[in-house]
């Protein structure tokens, strides 16, 4: 099993969702986050003091899916979330030990 | 030992409270149901002033005693309604200050803001009122000093008024709306000042400050523009209070501010720092129930239903509101590349703190100027503190204490005497010399002394007995929680990054 981690662009996520639940992702958990790299933070000003903000907002999205379906899960992501401009984000692959349903024990793929 | 003291302040109240009520069976207010014979034509209602004869003659006239009553009547809810506006006010100064500081604190914010008024109502009652309208020397009322006890038989006014009070007897209403109009604004008064100290005042002691604000030091000042007192004998004009209550609260502000220090990472390495406010929608909303308020507040202080005097009051009250705005907006776009609506609020606040001492006395052309140099000024006063490391996070002592004092110049520039006859006189721009001025100086100068050696007495007083201001780590994890045990917004997400901005790009 796959653990796929995915920092995209805040207005992508329901496209990514659609996209990832018609091949087949059974679920996912996201997260709003800050986060910076190559896409620098910006400037604003209040009341006449300005302040740099350095990390700017995305959404993470975790998934774990079978073996199987990691890559077709990641060229999926890849082609809903990308803009072509700077910070359209990262997409992490870890591989993931044990999964197990809450409800009913079960473990493995399973679970997924 | 902190608790201590809180529990025997409260006791003691509960013991001033229950003897108030015992001696309230000696209160003398009979209800007149007729009125002597003062004449029914419209009561052009001056501001208070012993050296100043009244503008209604004191003929008799035939079967006038129906009308006078209803006279008494549409007065009588003129100054209630308005008072009511003026109440709300306390609503409006809630979502500013709080929309204007971080969400960590605002359960204190409100809190400050919610406690003042019925602290305000009660030491205003026990001893302000008296302090400001009893008849007394130049300086401070002596008679009926104690919980609205003098003798009064208001709504009788003029030489039918036989009473304690005659420096507001002039207003033909009972005792009662008087005290109840008078109280909102000396509670406007108070709640100026929970802005500037926000974010790093202790609760108990800002509750502890605004007891003496409201029973002490604004009451003394009042006495001496509006309770026959030497400036008002002087010849100094203060109408609904440029001086009285805002620079009276802004002057109190600083003090408080200046004893109290700026905020934990306000100022860093010659830098000023952003915190940004947490919520520009209340902090708006806010604004636009103070400029409604503002509707009761300057137009309400003629006390009288007096129908071409106070639809002039609106039109010059709204005039400077918006001019201030628009050039405070102006300003802030010029000055700062972006029109910030902090500023913009700040501006709106700027004007009507402005107009509030000129607002009877000048034409609705000259309100939208006082109005326009009232939005220029706050932005650079805002910009000004904080060039002086001197931290106000809503901007209380720019709008107040600055405008403030800009409103009461305004009076000695701007006044007409053909808008209130025989009051102001013409001011420097209408022909009338340096005398309205020079007063208008005079009492600033006298006031802002006063006002600020007694409060930066009184803060450091408090600062010695309670302690002032909270612990860096009670700051820096926020008052709500330290000060109170609470949070305001415990469904949110806490975010731990600070400068949390939208936008997903």
């Amino acid at each position: 099993m796959k653990k796929i981690e995915a920092m995209i662009k805040p207005f992508k996520l329901d496209e990514v969702r659609e996209a990832l639940v018609a091949i087949g992702v059974s679920g996912m958990t996201a997260t709003e986050v800050k986060g910076f790299g190559r896409q620098k933070g910006h400037k604003e000003t209040y009341r006449g003091a300005e302040y740099k903000i350095e990390f700017i907002p995305k959404v993470k999205i975790d998934l774990v899916v079978p073996d199987s379906l990691a890559e077709k899960a990641i060229q999926t992501i890849l082609a809903k979330s990308a803009t072509g401009s700077i910070g359209d984000g990262k997409i992490f692959v870890s591989t993931v030990s044990e999964a197990i349903r809450i409800r009913t024990g079960e473990t493995g793929e399973a679970a997924l | 030992m902190k608790r201590l003291t809180v529990f025997f302040t409260l006791f003691l109240f509960s013991l001033l409270f229950f003897n108030a009520i015992g001696r309230a069976q000696e209160l003398v207010a009979p209800s007149a149901e007729s009125v002597p014979a003062v004449t029914p034509s419209e009561q052009e209602a001056a501001p208070p002033a012993e050296a100043v004869p009244a503008p209604t003659e004191m003929s008799a006239a035939p079967d006038s005693s129906a009308l006078d009553g209803i006279m008494v009547a549409a007065d009588t809810v003129w100054v209630l309604m308005t008072a009511f506006l003026v109440f709300f006010m306390n609503a409006g100064f809630a979502l500013v200050e709080s929309g204007f500081c971080r969400s960590k604190n605002t359960i204190n914010i409100l809190s400050k803001n919610f406690i003042v008024f019925a602290i305000s109502s009660i030491s205003f009652w026990v001893i302000g009122w008296g302090l400001m309208f009893g008849d007394g020397n130049s300086f401070v009322g002596t008679q009926g000093l104690w919980f609205l006890g003098g003798d009064d038989n208001s709504p009788l006014k003029g030489d039918a008024y036989k009473g304690v009070y005659s420096s507001i007897a002039w207003a033909g209403v009972p005792l009662l709306a008087k005290f109840f109009f008078q109280l909102v604004f000396a509670g406007t008064a108070a709640t100026i000042v929970s802005g500037a100290v926000a974010e790093r005042i202790k609760y108990i002691s800002f509750i502890a400050f605004s007891f003496v604000l409201v029973g002490i030091i604004y009451p003394i000042i009042g006495h001496w523009i509006w309770g026959g007192g030497w400036l008002a004998k002087l010849g100094m004009w203060d109408f609904a209070g440029s001086t009285v209550v805002h620079s009276v609260g802004g002057w109190a502000a600083l003090a408080g501010v200046l004893v109290l220090g700026a905020r934990i990472g306000k100022y860093s390495d010659g830098k000023v720092n952003a915190i940004p406010g947490h919520n520009m929608s209340t902090a708006t909303l806010g604004a636009l129930i103070l400029w409604l308020g503002w509707f009761g507040f300057n137009p309400g202080s003629t006390m009288a239903a007096a129908a071409g005097d106070i639809s002039r009051i609106v039109v010059t009250t709204n005039s400077a509101a918006a001019a201030g705005l628009l050039f405070a907006t102006a300003t802030s776009w010029i000055v700062l590349g972006k029109p910030d609506l902090g500023m913009s609020i700040n501006g709106l606040l700027a004007g009507l703190v402005g107009i509030t001492a000129p607002c009877a006395f000048v034409s609705v052309t000259s309100s939208v100027i006082i109005g326009a140099i009232a939005g220029v000024i706050v932005v650079f006063a805002v910009l000004g503190f904080d060039s002086l490391r001197i931290d106000d996070p809503v901007g209380a002592l720019s709008v107040h204490l600055v405008c403030g004092l800009w409103g009461t110049i305004a009076v000695g520039l701007f006044s007409q005497d053909a808008m209130i006859p025989k009051t102001t006189g013409n001011g420097l721009l209408f022909g009338g010399g340096f005398d309205l001025l020079k007063h208008q100086l005079m009492g600033i100068v006298a006031v802002g002394a006063f006002t600020f050696l007694i409060s930066y007495t009184a803060w450091f007083i408090i600062k010695m007995v309670l302690g002032l201001r909270v612990s860096p780590e009670e700051e820096i994890s926020g008052l709500d929680a330290s000060e109170h045990g609470q949070s305001a917004y415990p469904d949110f997400p806490t975010s731990t990054i600070s400068t949390s901005r939208g936008g997903g790009a």
